[in-house]
């Protein structure tokens, strides 16, 4: 029974790796750069959530809106203020620029909201629902799970049926000739960034749902590993983001119960190596062949 | 295989009378790669005199560059041999099989832009003035001899295209035609048997690719190597080459002089199509 | 006549580099010694000559071979516990103070350069972002590790066990303890010891770079097909540069360590990698003097800012951005560079008249 509430929990986990794996994957997918100040955003959208529920009493469903909002506006405001004007910059250039917005961010919500913890209330509640003996699942659990599978379905008909996400997959393939075909490179660039931030608010509630501490620097760690995820299943593919956040989350929380918790991190990049040398390109990623 | 065997020329080789014992540097035998399904070579046979200047020529997207990326095990070849001085080049790497005598240029031209044009021969003379990294370091008395004759060496091979005086600029900032010649240059450094040329006179103007023919020769003449050559401008590959072979989708379609190569009516079609029966 | 002048710039420029860091060493040791420098920047120096070996080792790796590294400071976190644990077995032999320290760099090199090794296996798989991830890996592992680490040495010998605090006698002591880190450090490090071992790691740097090797390494970053094609050794020279450039950070890590009396290993994060990265990058990516300065005036610069504390990051951040954005605008770049060709132009007259 513990088994199965680990693979449960780990699901779980990952599944908020996946929706935050999935706003790196994408932009990389179509500007080709590590936008390192997604994790952040994901702190910005749990702080708008925590005041509008908490601070202003707000209903749950206004403040996730709010939160969505918010960081669909700053991710927007983030690509044409820092990284637009990067486009024909060297990667290293951008890479830079985005780890000056990730300070930028982490900063001014220190400076804002400061530096103490905020105890976030779980949008769902706090209870669940005890399924057999031994294995009891929580509501926030459960939800994660949900949603990760909505957004997942969602994106998949966007970016297959929809003339934007057709739109989309030309650009990431070949921006040129994609704005020969009449296609606006710079709007779906920002369309893009949108949607990577909206799910950024949405993963940043459901893990302040499930981690109810709130400080400036809540997003970063849980970037880097959704980063990492994104690499694990192949970056620039869309299922591979889920595969690799939800792998990343049971190693995760498998690490944490039955070896040490201390040591999980470690475990989990270590893992992470060992399938980039069998799979330098990750498990779904495309293999890169140069032209000679 | 025994090293001291001279190998039978066959029938069908392009190799000229001029080659007096008649001793290959490259024999390809049933080369062929598959890319996904797709063929790109297939059944390459071709064989190369020791001083011989060769041409391959065939339509656009007919294989040739992907041949010389098989010589030279950018791509491992799917089957097929090749043979090279009679050593067989099976599962060598791309740095190994310049050490054992092929070198090429590129036809999108892959120089060292960021170093000088003196830098990128020196580069070129890795593997034949060698000086340890720890003597780099300390700057032992090894170090300042190779360097000075790493130095020497370059502008001597600098001087066959009479480029000495670039040797200062950054080979990025080179005009065109001269990349392409420093191209050779670094090329000659690695001391090979046989240079494999990418289209080498790809942009340059009729009177440019003049000089360079010349060159070609001056260059088979001195360092006694052969030269297989990919080019599109008939003027250069009839005047210079002594034996051609016609690729056209992947396969070789046909072999001989320039004389004849030109009197052959498969090229011909291969190169204008099939003439309407009217 | 042609070439020789080329060396004879570069060899120049690098004169000037090593003659100026003298020049500030000079001016700074005067400065200390008639205590008109602050306790704070007097604090500094050490860490100072660390960040610069730092930088120029992460240069050697990005700049030079072009290959991008987020774990830097997981190397000088190796070389800092490594070094620690060496030099304080090193003090039960012997009572040099600067023996002691100088076994202690050389060890913390030499385990961040095996480290270094063994990182340097996956990079030649991998290509572009997956190695940069994988060096992220590995350096948020080394954390992890150091973490749990427990080292203790007393009559009975070495114990060492991770997760659970291992049994000390009391005639000995921890020497590394878990997430507290290296505790009980001796403050054997001074400004002097760490800009011989700086200036030791540039000379490595500059006659490295203008070598055989620098060339094949060079060669490899512009093109690495043509490199291979001109039988140049891609996993020898790849190899090659993430070993030295991890056992400078390495030494890096030792000098660090020992110029405080704790050091967490938290310290060695990867907001420290970035923030090296971060010196390299603004430098200029191959530019050794770059670097250096870089190196310097950013870790003064938070320093500096102190009575601004609050918003002294946010500035860092905005200073970062505004940086990158303006040394990568086509228009700005171009002002400068026809400043520089005019400068240049006009030497040229200068030399022909």
């Amino acid at each position: 029974m513990e088994f199965l509430s680990n693979v449960i929990n780990g699901i779980s986990l990952g599944s908020i790796y996946a929706i935050i794996a999935l706003g790196y994957t994408m932009v990389y997918g179509i500007a080709k750069m590590l936008n390192f100040a997604h994790g952040d955003v994901i702190m910005v959208g749990a702080y708008v959530c925590f005041f509008m529920t908490s601070r202003y009493d707000m209903p749950v469903v206004v403040g996730i809106l709010l939160s969505m909002f918010v960081c669909t506006v700053l991710g927007i405001v983030i690509e044409r203020l820092a990284y637009k004007p990067l486009r024909q910059a060297t990667s290293l250039a951008v890479l830079i620029t985005a780890i000056g917005m990730s300070y930028f961010l982490q900063n001014a919500a220190q400076l804002l909201w400061t530096s103490n913890p905020k105890v976030f209330k779980s949008v769902v509640g706090d209870g669940g629902i005890q399924i057999a003996e031994g294995l009891y699942v929580s509501h926030v659990t459960l939800v994660t799970i949900a949603v990760c599978v909505i957004i997942m379905i969602g994106l998949t008909i966007f970016t297959g049926k929809t003339k934007m996400g057709k739109a989309m997959r030309a650009c990431s393939e070949d921006k040129g000739a994609a704005q020969l075909m009449g296609i606006n490179v710079n709007t779906t660039i920002s369309i893009t960034f949108a949607i990577g931030s909206a799910l950024a608010a949405i993963a940043g509630v459901l893990l302040c749902s499930a981690y109810p501490n709130l400080v400036p620097t809540t997003g970063s760690m849980p970037g880097i590993k959704a980063f990492t995820a994104a690499v694990f299943g192949g970056i620039g593919s869309i299922p591979g983001a889920l595969i690799g956040g939800v792998l990343l989350g049971i190693i995760e929380i498998f690490a944490k119960a039955y070896i040490s918790t201390e040591i999980s991190d470690a475990i989990v990049f270590a893992v992470l190596i060992v399938v980039l040398l069998v799979k330098p390109t990750g498990l779904l990623g495309k293999k890169i062949s140069e032209k000679v | 295989m025994d090293k001291g065997k001279i190998h039978e020329v066959i029938s069908e080789s392009i190799i000229p009378e001029r080659d007096q014992n008649k001793r290959p540097v490259l024999e390809c035998s049933h080369l062929g790669i598959t890319f996904g399904g797709l063929v790109a070579v297939d059944d390459f046979n071709l064989t190369v005199g020791a001083t011989e200047i060769a041409g391959l020529i065939g339509p656009n997207g007919a294989g040739k560059t992907t041949a010389f990326n098989l010589l030279t095990k950018v791509y491992q070849p799917t089957r097929g041999t090749i043979l090279l001085d009679g050593q067989d080049t099976r599962g060598m790497s791309t740095m190994q099989v310049n050490k054992a005598g092929i070198a090429r240029t590129f036809q999108n031209i892959r120089l060292f832009d960021k170093l000088t044009v003196e830098e990128n021969v020196k580069i070129g003379l890795h593997n034949q003035i060698k000086c340890s990294t720890v003597s780099s370091i300390l700057r032992l008395p090894n170090y300042w001899k190779t360097e000075k004759e790493a130095h020497e060496k370059a502008l001597e091979l600098l001087s066959i295209f009479d480029m000495q005086d670039m040797a200062d600029y950054k080979a990025g900032s080179l005009p065109y035609g001269a990349q392409r010649r420093l191209e050779i240059v670094r090329a000659l450094a690695t001391n090979p048997k046989l240079l494999l040329l990418d289209e080498p006179a790809a942009g340059m103007n009729p009177s440019e690719t003049a000089e360079l023919m010349e060159n070609i020769r001056k260059i088979r003449d001195t360092f006694q190597i052969a030269i297989l050559l990919i080019e599109h401008d008939m003027n250069l590959v009839m005047g210079i080459c002594e034996g051609i072979a016609v690729l056209n989708f992947g396969r070789i379609i046909a072999k001989g002089s320039p004389e004849e190569i030109q009197a052959n009516p498969t090229v011909i079609e291969a190169y204008l199509g099939k003439k309407k029966e009217d | 006549m042609k070439g020789k002048k080329t060396l004879n710039k570069t060899s120049k420029n690098n004169f000037i580099t090593m003659g100026g860091l003298l020049l500030v060493y000079v001016i700074v040791l005067i400065l200390k010694e008639g205590g008109i420098t602050t306790n704070l920047i007097n604090g500094q120096l050490v860490p100072i000559c660390a960040y610069m070996i730092m930088a120029i080792s992460l240069n050697l790796t990005v700049g030079i071979l072009g290959e991008l590294s987020l774990g830097h400071a997981g190397f000088m976190s190796v070389g800092a516990f490594g070094g620690v644990f060496v030099g304080t077995l090193m003090q039960e032999v012997s009572d040099s103070k600067v023996l002691c320290l100088l076994v202690a760099v050389i060890a913390g090199g030499l385990m961040a350069a095996v480290a270094g090794l063994l990182i340097g296996v996956p990079v030649l798989r991998l290509r572009g972002d997956y190695l940069a991830i994988v060096t992220l890996a590995f350096g948020q592992i080394i954390k992890s590790i150091v973490n749990i680490l427990y080292v203790g040495l007393d009559s009975e010998g070495l114990h060492v066990s991770f997760i659970e605090k291992c049994e000390v006698l009391d005639d000995g002591k921890l020497i590394i303890s878990g997430a507290m880190g290296a505790t009980g450090i001796r403050k054997l490090s001074t400004f002097t010891f760490a800009f011989i071992v700086l200036v030791v790691c540039l000379i490595v740097i500059f006659n490295l770079i203008q070598s055989r090797t620098g060339r094949a390494i060079m060669a490899l970053r512009d093109n690495r097909i043509a490199a291979e094609s001109v039988g140049i050794n891609v996993t020898k020279y790849k190899l090659l540069v993430f070993s030295i450039s991890a056992a400078m950070a390495g030494m890096a890590g030792t000098v660090f360590a020992y110029n405080y009396s704790t050091v967490a290993p938290t310290k060695f994060d990867f907001n420290t990698s970035i923030l090296v990265l971060v010196f390299v990058v603004l430098g200029g990516l191959g530019s050794i003097r770059g670097s250096l300065i870089a190196a310097a005036l950013l870790t003064l610069l938070p320093e500096l800012l102190r009575e601004f504390s609050d918003y002294r990051m946010l500035v860092y951040a905005i200073v970062l951005i505004l940086v990158m954005l303006g040394t990568n605008n086509p228009k700005i770049r171009d002002f400068f560079a026809k400043m520089f060709a005019r400068k240049k132009t006009a030497k040229e007259e200068n030399a022909n008249g």
